[in-house]
């Protein structure tokens, strides 16, 4: 596999994401076992000073376009894409975060090559790379390889510790004119900020998460009654959200936030990778689920395999009963 | 206005998954499957959108167990028209889809042009992409994912879309017309519909068959192996009634100072 290493740095809103530093850190591996360099690529609009914060890559290639000022998917795949048809790197590594959703979805059609989706580890010895991608909800793992030429590979968070990719001095910054037609069919207008006067569960140390195995609204009483003992909050996972059973603001992982509670009991939850990136460095988490199989074992320190609302119950009490 | 959404079907991960005797693929004999979860938000805001704009919906999937009756079910809730493609490898990945559906769509009568094209915009087996932005770039539509409400200016020839970002934030986009979307969520979850109206649709037929044109791909990845995750830790598993694991959980958080 010829070629350098290079790792998108993702930055939204002047900030670059702890997701880039968690890839520059597996990409800092991936160059070694590869001995390629590893470049660190900054596309946007006046946002060169964010480049002195990637020095754990070898360089930086910076793109300043007016066109890329939000970076949209429809943008952003275009300029990296007509750099990387130039430049013919190895590995394109991406974060896999709503941020740089849809770069990932059109960057590969882009440039006609393959995408390595729900990566969680790589590998690289002997010229080649070895991938090991979640799928099925994180029931299954693949443990795959792509041939000569460039691959897109789509990160999972967590992938290695953000501080890993962190630190090193001020890199050499590349800045690149790159040609592409930005094209117009794609425009941003504004962002909302979700409505105040909800709580904010990143503050709460005892949150009850609830998720599609508590089976009906109704059952989000007993969620709140349980979270009441404990003086917490509750939250959950995406469908209970899609259902509409609780505010956006309430949801862990991708599309929410990121908590780190003293206590996360999760009830009815499988464990998604979306969602467990979101919660998984939690002090104690207890998990209820009917599925013994529900990847949310492999993260809970206690598990329960039982009707989730029955245990919610019977926690209510069992902690009012000791809180007198 | 015509909306065409696009919907397939997925491994149900509620069931077990066993790894086939080849070491490399889902085990299909007691595999069930169910229709994609995104690709269900999608038809609901189709038909959101065709209650207020009086518009027509094509339901397209490619052909795959249990297929009819997503597409039968589409119709009873009040899709117009419902296309099947035929001929596609089983088990075909992202890429190979979206190519197909590349190639196929443009050559079956009165579905594109379409002012809109919705799709979930994932699903739990996208080992290889995402059908949606494969197809809106192989169609040269634009495109935006991660849309969780739509409003179309028909006169205007644009949408104006909410999209997701972390902690709760949308952005707001306006996307010229015709243009594929990438569909996570929806203003309402997806309509019940009872199933007399099921039965009456499947009753009353008319899924139209199309085979699957070919079309040139990209070098397919190469699954050495397929397993269950190995899991770095695992919790330790409390065992008895809701009531004994309920007091037991509660001496762990008492001992922990958390109570």
């Amino acid at each position: 596999m010829a070629g350098n290493v290079w790792v998108v740095a993702e930055q939204w809103k002047g900030s670059v994401s702890d997701a880039t530093y968690e890839a520059l850190a597996l990409g800092r591996d991936l160059a070694e076992g590869l001995g390629a360099r590893l470049e660190a690529v900054l596309l946007g609009q006046g946002v060169r000073a964010l480049a002195d914060s990637l020095g754990r890559a070898d360089a930086v290639l910076y793109v300043d376009h007016p066109a890329l000022a939000e970076g949209t998917g429809e943008q952003t795949s275009r300029a990296l894409a007509a750099l990387a048809a130039e430049r013919s790197p190895a590995l394109i590594l991406v974060p896999t975060t709503n941020v740089s959703w849809d770069l990932l979805g059109l960057l590969p059609a882009r440039l006609g090559v393959p995408l390595v989706n729900f990566c969680r580890q790589a590998t690289a010895s002997g010229g080649a790379v070895e991938f090991s991608s979640l799928l099925y909800g994180g029931k299954m793992a693949a443990t795959l390889t792509a041939g000569d030429g460039t691959v897109v590979v789509a990160v999972l968070p967590g992938v290695r510790p953000a501080e890993a990719g962190k630190g090193g001095p001020p890199p050499q910054v590349e800045e690149v004119a790159v040609a592409f037609e930005a094209g117009d069919g794609v425009r941003w207008l504004e962002y909302e900020e979700p409505e105040a006067g909800d709580v904010d569960i990143t503050q709460q140390e005892f949150l009850v998460a609830v998720g599609r195995g508590i089976s009906n609204e109704a059952n989000v009483e007993v969620a709140e009654e349980l979270a009441a003992a404990l003086g917490g909050a509750v939250c959950g996972s995406r469908p209970v959200i899609d259902q509409g059973w609780l505010p956006l603001v309430r949801q862990v992982g991708k599309s929410g936030v990121t908590v780190k509670p003293r206590l996360y009991v999760a009830a009815g939850i499988s464990g998604a990778p979306e969602h467990v990136e979101g919660m998984k460095d939690a002090e104690l988490i207890v998990a209820v689920n009917t599925d013994p199989g529900a990847p949310i074992f492999s993260v809970a320190h206690y598990g329960i395999v039982e009707d989730a609302t029955d245990v919610l119950e019977a926690l209510a009490e069992a902690v009012s009963k000791r809180k007198g | 206005m015509k909306i065409l959404v696009l919907m397939k079907m997925v491994p149900d991960i509620v069931e077990e998954l066993e790894v086939a005797a080849d070491g490399r693929s889902l085990d299909q004999e007691y595999l069930r499957f169910i229709v994609n979860e995104r690709d269900e938000y999608a038809l609901e805001q189709a038909l959101l959108l065709k209650d207020r704009l009086q518009a027509t919906v094509v339901v397209v999937a490619p052909e795959a167990p249990e297929v009819d009756d997503v597409l039968f079910t589409a119709r009873a809730k009040g899709a117009d028209r419902l296309i099947k493609v035929v001929g596609l490898p089983a088990g075909a990945g992202a890429r190979v889809t979206a190519t197909a559906l590349a190639a196929t769509l443009p050559g079956v009568d009165g579905v594109l042009p379409a002012d809109l094209v919705l799709s979930g915009c994932q699903s739990i087996d996208d080992l290889d992409g995402f059908v949606a932005p494969l197809l809106a770039a192989a169609l040269g539509l634009p495109y935006l994912g991660l849309v969780s409400r739509v409003a179309v200016d028909a006169e205007g020839g644009k949408a104006l879309l909410s999209k997701e970002y972390a902690g709760g934030v949308m952005g707001r986009f306006e996307l010229s017309l015709p243009a594929l979307v990438g569909i996570q969520g929806c203003e309402k979850p997806p309509r019940y519909v009872p199933v007399a109206k099921v039965r009456a649709a499947i009753a009353a037929g008319g899924i139209e068959e199309v085979a699957a044109a070919g079309g040139a791909g990209v070098a397919p990845l190469e699954i050495a192996a397929m397993a269950k995750p190995e899991a770095a830790g695992h919790a330790e598993m409390l065992e008895g009634s809701a009531r004994d694991v309920a007091e037991k959980v509660a001496d762990i958080l008492a001992a922990r100072g958390l109570l």
